[in-house]
């Protein structure tokens, strides 16, 4: 079952951009660079490790940022053998540069949610208190995907937010929250999970209206194509998807 | 007794121990090489250093002693003069002499008002507008003397205030300060290395050699009769206030002096001991300046005597030990000195 | 020190990595005026948010340097002129945000000065109020980052300055608060002026620390560095010309503030 579903993402991925059609695991050695949003900071590095197990000699290096700073690095020229993005908009972005010469691939969702700091001492209900000025409330910046969701619920919800700051990754968003320093922020469903204890999660409605989709792709100048192809498989693959799926990701 | 003070300081391997007593209207110096502590007894008077041992009183008054007992610089009725002037350059003349007096609390206008006639006395109408930076040397040193004296102290310091000047202007700066001195109501003490200052200026000498007093008394007293070879070597002449007109000066005291160059007016004359020649009977050659004396005394020190003599021009004159005794001198023997003109230094009084 | 008859040549030896130094120096900001956008300036520069970044830097910048100069004056003479003990341990400590990345200087001061900090929260509880993402947070932690630079030139200027002016101004009968204000600190004015101008620089171009501890808000506290940093993500060419802007101001008021407070003492001092 595992084969069938390599040989199936093989085939999805052929056209994304691979110099070497089929490379064997024996080849799969060096160091692959992968850019990813900030969201995919802990599964993705279980993944690589996972990976770099599977083969020796393979050493998988990771730069998490705010998928936009990303793609700005990318269209700069930085080299980077993978690029998975936090939402479609900055894969856009890349593709339209004309670095990846196929169409990505989904592997993942995300959607949003409110997280408070453990106990909620700002008594957080629902969405409608992060429109309360009253309320200190970190929000992503809307130049990253995190924050574009949010501007999507808010208007979804038909409500105007009231943050008091506009962090530039949800990472950075979720510390604020770890640290209690704020009292609501809104976050991806994964994040609330990874954060374990330190933060609470409050589901809303509204999230549906701004589902995230997680693209991946491998780069066209991408030092070590092999490497690259066998991450992203990785990814695509059944431990993969069981890994994002365990993280909170949701299927693509 | 104005000031009076019993001075300890251990630095390293040099220990000061000096006891100095200053009168009302006296100058003091203090004569000694460098690195025999002058300058740190100085900052102990001042207060800006606190010894290890002994006492300093003023008017009476206790303002350091062993105990504990402190009176800080800024507290003491005290004006003092630095070798290198250190007047403020950030400051006009007019307000550096002013300082002393703002800082005590005088309003602005009236320190200025209080600092200009200083400057008149000290020569420096009109330049109280000028900044330290662009007066000359002995222009800076005489700001610096109205600055420490404006504000009427009961003590002078000065420390080595001549030192920094050329030879020219030495001359002259220091004929002033001794005019100053002279007005000075207060207890002056003066350090220096340089004997010509301390004998032209001071009224009484204390000789420090190795942080311990070897010899104090007038300066004619330590000329004369040196109690150690340091202080022979070191103070040998004798200054002869005189008038000088054409080549010639008549000494106060009766008897005239022939001098190399052109002179007027009130002058010192100085004769080194080792420049004065002595015959048993009158020389007959070119020096022009001879005279009939008497030998007072005599002191041997190392190779040479050390010859006191008393007449119409009084001397001191250094003879080889061997001489002596070859002349057969001995006090109260009748001796002719003689010195060549061009050995005879003239400085203004 | 007269022009005419001085040699000023330059030996090669010295003149080739001179060169290479101002082009290493220059090169980036030609980049910036040549790749500027120069046919959209006039939209680009008069964006809302332009004018309110550029006024929230110069503001809590030069606050910043107020606050260094208050309080950092004062504790460069104790480093310099005081026998307290310790003095040692207390410089390298003073000196700390310089080798500090200043995110993790951001950090630290949300540890302390957050709402859930070790001073901050009894802030909290008394008043309700929280320093993070407030304008006077970006002015904390511009200072945190920039008042060593302060410090360590006047401290420099004090150790330099003739510490026997002082003794003379003390035996005119001026205590210690005195001959600070009136002989030591005009004696340093240069000296100081010249660390308020790098201390200002550095307040300025602030960023890990501000983005960290005072969060950003356009208006309260997105300054210019940040606005830069989000624009890059968004729109290049605006953050080409949000850097441009900042270059322009920061070397006129360079410029500006040599000419006048620092030519008298950078050639006498």
């Amino acid at each position: 079952m595992k084969r069938l579903l390599a040989v199936t993402a093989v085939l999805a991925l052929a056209g994304c951009g691979s110099s070497d059609g089929g490379s064997t695991d024996d080849e799969v050695t060096g160091t692959v660079t992968v850019f990813a949003a900030a969201s995919l900071t802990d599964v993705f590095t279980d993944l690589g490790e996972q990976l770099e197990s599977e083969h020796p000699g393979l050493d998988v290096q990771f730069n998490f940022a705010g998928s936009s700073a990303l793609a700005t690095q990318l269209t700069q020229g930085a080299p980077a053998d993978v690029f998975a993005s936090a939402d479609t908009d900055q894969m856009d972005v890349v593709t339209n540069n004309g670095i990846v010469s196929r169409a990505p691939s989904l592997f993942a969702t995300n959607v949003l949610e409110i997280a408070v700091p453990a106990g909620n001492p700002g008594g957080v209900t629902g969405l409608a208190d992060l429109a309360d000025p009253a309320k200190t409330i970190a929000l992503c910046a809307p130049e990253v995907p995190c924050g574009a969701a949010a501007e999507q619920v808010f208007d979804a919800a038909g409500l105007t937010p009231a943050p008091d700051t506009l962090e530039q990754d949800v990472k950075a968003t979720l510390t604020k929250v770890q640290l209690g320093e704020v009292d609501a922020a809104l976050v991806y469903a994964t994040d609330v999970q990874a954060a374990g204890d330190t933060v609470q999660g409050i589901e809303f409605p509204e999230a549906e209206e701004a589902v995230n989709g997680y693209p991946i792709c491998t780069l066209t100048d991408a030092p070590n194509p092999a490497g690259a192809l066998a991450f992203v498989t990785l990814v695509t693959s059944g431990p993969g998807q069981e890994a994002l799926a365990a993280a909170g990701f949701r299927a693509p | 007794m104005s000031l009076r003070a019993h001075v300890v300081v251990r630095r390293g391997s040099l220990t000061l121990d000096v006891e100095v007593a200053v009168g009302d209207g006296e100058v003091l110096a203090v004569l000694g090489p460098n690195g025999a502590g002058k300058s740190t007894l100085l900052r102990v008077l001042a207060g800006l250093l606190l010894p290890d041992g002994g006492q300093v009183l003023v008017d009476g008054h206790r303002v350091w002693d062993a105990a504990g007992r402190h009176v800080p610089a800024h507290r003491r009725s005290l004006g003092m003069v630095f070798q290198d002037h250190l007047l403020f350059p950030h400051l006009s003349i007019t307000d550096n002499v002013a300082f002393g007096l703002r800082s005590r609390g005088a309003k602005r206008a009236a320190a200025r008002a209080a600092a200009a006639p200083w400057l008149d006395r000290v020569g420096l109408a009109g330049l109280g507008d000028r900044r330290p930076g662009e007066l000359s040397g002995g222009q800076a040193q005489r700001a610096a003397l109205a600055r420490a004296l404006v504000g009427d102290p009961r003590v002078l310091l000065l420390d080595e205030p001549l030192s920094a000047l050329d030879a020219r202007t030495r001359l002259t700066v220091r004929a002033e300060l001794r005019r100053h001195l002279t007005d000075y109501a207060g207890s002056a003490v003066l350090v220096t290395h340089d004997p010509v200052d301390a004998m032209a200026l001071a009224d009484r000498v204390v000789v420090v050699e190795d942080g311990r007093v070897v010899q104090t008394g007038t300066p004619a007293e330590i000329a004369r009769r040196p109690r150690t070879d340091y202080v022979a070597r070191l103070v040998g002449l004798v200054l002869l206030p005189g008038t000088g007109t054409g080549a010639q000066v008549a000494l106060d005291g009766g008897g005239a002096v022939a001098v190399a160059e052109e002179v007027a007016g009130p002058v010192f004359v100085a004769v080194r001991p080792e420049s004065v020649a002595l015959y048993l009977a009158r020389p007959a050659g070119s020096p022009r300046n001879v005279w009939p004396l008497r030998l007072v005394a005599a002191t041997p020190h190392g190779s040479v005597v050390r010859c006191d003599l008393a007449g119409e021009v009084p001397l001191t004159a250094d003879v080889t030990a061997t001489s002596f005794a070859e002349l057969g001198l001995a006090p109260g023997a009748d001796v002719w000195a003689s010195v060549k003109a061009g050995e005879v230094a003239v400085y203004t009084r | 020190m007269s022009r005419a008859g001085r040699d000023g040549g330059v030996p090669a030896p010295l003149l080739v990595p001179a060169l290479a130094a101002v082009a290493f120096l220059v090169l980036p900001l030609v980049g910036l005026v040549v790749r500027a956008p120069w046919s959209e300036i006039g939209p680009q520069l008069t964006r809302p948010g332009v004018g309110e970044a550029l006024r929230l830097s110069l503001l809590s910048a030069t606050l910043a340097t107020a606050v260094s100069l208050l309080l950092g004056v004062p504790l460069a003479w104790v480093l310099a002129r005081s026998a307290v003990r310790g003095r040692s341990l207390l410089r390298a400590l003073v000196t700390v945000p310089l080798v500090l990345p200043p995110v993790v200087g951001g950090v630290a001061l949300f540890l302390v000065l957050g709402r859930q900090g070790i001073v901050g929260r009894w802030l909290f509880e008394a008043t309700g109020f929280a320093l993070p993402f407030t304008t006077a947070a970006v002015v904390v932690a511009e200072t945190f980052v920039a008042m060593p630079f302060l410090v360590i030139s006047v401290e420099g200027a004090l150790r330099a300055a003739d510490a026997r002016f002082e003794d003379a101004a003390a035996t005119l009968g001026a205590d210690r608060w005195t001959t600070f204000r009136r002989v030591t600190l005009p004696l340093v004015a240069p000296g100081i002026a010249a660390g308020a101008v790098l201390c200002w620089a550095r307040a300025l171009g602030e960023f890990g620390a501000t983005i960290t501890f005072a969060g950003n808000f356009p208006g309260t506290t997105q300054t210019m560095p940040l606005a830069v940093y989000l624009a890059l993500q968004r729109d290049p060419d605006a953050a080409i010309v949000l850097s441009l802007v900042l270059l322009v101001v920061s070397l006129a008021t360079l410029l500006l503030l040599r000419g006048r407070w620092l030519g008298r003492g950078v050639t006498s001092g």
